[in-house]
């Protein structure tokens, strides 16, 4: 046995492909980027090491920071609806739905297997008022709501909120299932104990149900977090980060700033804010799960 | 007293049962509103890819096709390219799953139960991938791409697929292999397995779930991929069918709803039968991450 899971020959044959692919690929450019985010211009032009000023800068540039605000309102709202949309929902299916409950979970998970930027260009015209009317649009008008009739995206007061009802859409399905499977992990003679001690509704959920489910809350969080972190797909593909600046996300001023306008050391910086965030926000998410288990 | 306490009581267990009717239809209101939100877009954006342009002016954007216009789905495979675009995703997306899978299923095998040093520090070091974003790599992939001379090819695609794929495909398949019996392993050692038919005749076979798991995951991944392949391909001939939708309505102009509708329809297609066949599957593989984790 020990002869043969010790096989040397068989664990580098095992290992080692996927190891270098994976250092390449994944690891290699990460550390790469701190490299590249002390030099301005780009490699091969006007390639220059500047230290950490490229980091200072960061947080005087006004495009910068523009994006940043958007970033954190679409990660903020767009958890919200995920989560507690997804939460409410599943609370729903659990102890109201009789009947048909696969098939409602079948319905309501459906939008999170489609493609982004499929579903992106779907609003897109759903949202459109240029040439011709889009679903709302057309619906408002035909209701007798002319006066609600708007370019959604072509303003930037609604141009956000479109693009977060969007992925909330997107989203909610697969956080309401996770969370209702959770809800089915606890056991009926719990929350039948709670019901005989005179929990109401809301005292079940808060000193029972929430606490049960709290890791499943806390891993819903996370999956959000860190799809919303990256925006980048959903907004290029509904808005493209218009109008003007409305709906520009960190990725894509990065994108921008390394790929339109050939500033790779600057792109490195905030790629490696998006990289920080990231890391910072899972880790602050986590410790809610800490906290509890003192209990 | 005691007949109108009775009678009381009656009226009010009459109310409690109205109360509820009532709310159950309520809540079957919602549960049905929630679920046509779900779905109506989706059939709104079929039913729209058959209009004709002239049934966009003349009616409102809700209104059901006239007939069925197939014209828009030969004009978006033809002249918008669909076909290559379709053909491209296909082949990047399973190219990369197949070494996707014998790379998490090899190593996962390989951190979990062959004994060697280091086979945790090795875990670790891939499970890091899981964290970052694909944004941060992505200059320096660039550059390394440029300077190996695969940008623009179809292997730039494909390595990058496959080797941001396996962090979370390792870190799943190790999760099922630490419940995965070593009595079985030990028998089939006794028989004279050595280590690669211990694999393919014992580990993989049992594996099934954990594949499955994986295939549904990375298949959807790589499938809706846009920013890598935006980023490392410029020819439209290597192009796959999110970037191609995104390029689309340029193409086009805005006014051609009717091909940009079934264009999408045609990317999410695949998708959706997929999804009406294997929807089970296809839920518990997306919610394993989370599930797992």
């Amino acid at each position: 046995m020990k002869k043969v899971l010790g096989n040397k020959k068989a664990i580098a044959l095992f290992v080692i492909p996927a190891l270098i692919i994976y250092t390449i690929i994944v690891a290699l450019p990460v550390v790469w980027s701190f490299y590249y985010s002390m030099y301005s211009g780009s490699p091969g032009l006007k390639w220059k090491f500047v230290g950490l000023a490229n980091y200072g800068k960061l947080f005087r540039d006004k495009n910068f920071i523009d994006a940043l605000v958007v970033n954190l309102k679409y990660i903020g709202f767009t958890m919200l609806g995920q989560v507690g949309g997804g939460l409410l929902m599943a609370l729903m299916f659990r102890f109201w739905v009789k009947g048909g409950r696969n098939a409602v979970r079948t319905i309501v998970f459906f939008p999170t297997v489609l493609p982004t930027v499929a579903v992106g260009q779907l609003f897109q015209k759903i949202y459109e008022i240029q040439p011709n009317y889009g679903l709302l649009n057309s619906f408002l008008s035909n209701v007798g709501l002319q006066k609600w009739v708007q370019p959604w995206l072509g303003q930037a007061s609604t141009a956000l909120p479109c693009l977060i009802l969007m992925d909330i859409w997107t989203g909610i399905g697969f956080h309401s299932v996770i969370l209702y499977g959770a809800l089915l992990d606890i056991p009926e003679d719990i929350i039948e104990a709670g019901r005989i001690d005179g929990c109401g509704g809301w005292q079940l959920f808060k000193n029972i149900l929430a606490p049960l489910l709290r890791p499943m809350i806390i891993s819903s969080c996370v999956f959000s977090f860190s799809g919303t972190v990256k925006m980048f797909e959903s907004a290029l593909a509904l808005t493209n980060g218009g109008p003007g600046n409305a709906t520009r996300s960190l990725s894509m001023y990065m994108y921008s700033v390394s790929f339109t306008y050939n500033k790779v050391g600057y792109g490195s910086v905030i790629a490696i804010f998006i990289f920080l965030m990231c890391i910072a926000g899972s880790f602050v998410i986590n410790r809610f799960d800490v906290k509890e288990s003192y209990y | 007293m005691a007949q109108a306490a009775v009678a009381a009581q009656g009226s009010t267990r009459k109310k409690n049962r109205t109360g509820k009717v009532v709310s159950s239809v309520l809540i079957k209101i919602i549960v049905v509103l929630i679920c046509f939100i779900d779905i109506y877009p989706i059939f709104w954006m079929i039913t729209a890819s058959f209009k004709q342009s002239y049934e966009w002016s003349a009616k409102p954007a809700y209104s059901l096709p006239d007939g069925l216009y197939f014209q828009n789905y030969i004009d978006a495979w033809n002249r918008g390219h669909m076909s290559t675009f379709f053909m491209n995703s296909m082949t990047y997306t399973l190219i990369s799953l197949v070494f996707i899978v014998i790379f998490s299923v090899t190593v996962g095998f390989a951190v979990t139960k062959m004994q060697w040093k280091g086979r945790d520090f090795i875990n670790r070091y891939f499970q890091l991938g899981i964290m970052v974003p694909v944004a941060t790599a992505l200059i320096p992939l660039f550059q390394i791409y440029k300077g190996m001379n695969i940008y623009n090819t179809r292997w730039a695609l494909i390595l990058t697929y496959i080797a941001f794929g396996l962090s979370l495909s390792i870190y799943l398949v190790t999760g099922y292999l630490r419940s995965f019996p070593d009595e079985i392993m030990e028998a089939a050692v006794i028989d004279g397995c050595d280590i690669y038919k211990l694999m393919r005749f014992i580990v993989v076979p049992l594996m099934k779930n954990a594949i499955v798991t994986v295939l549904v995951l990375q298949f959807f991944f790589k499938w809706n991929d846009l920013l890598f392949s935006m980023t490392f391909v410029s020819d439209t001939k290597l192009k796959t069918i999110q970037t191609g939708l995104m390029y689309f309505s340029d193409e086009f102009g805005s006014k051609n709803w009717g091909a940009i509708f079934a264009s999408i329809s045609m990317s999410i297609i695949p998708m959706l039968i997929l999804y009406s066949v294997l929807n089970k599957f296809i839920i518990e593989g997306m919610t394993a991450g989370a599930v797992k984790g």
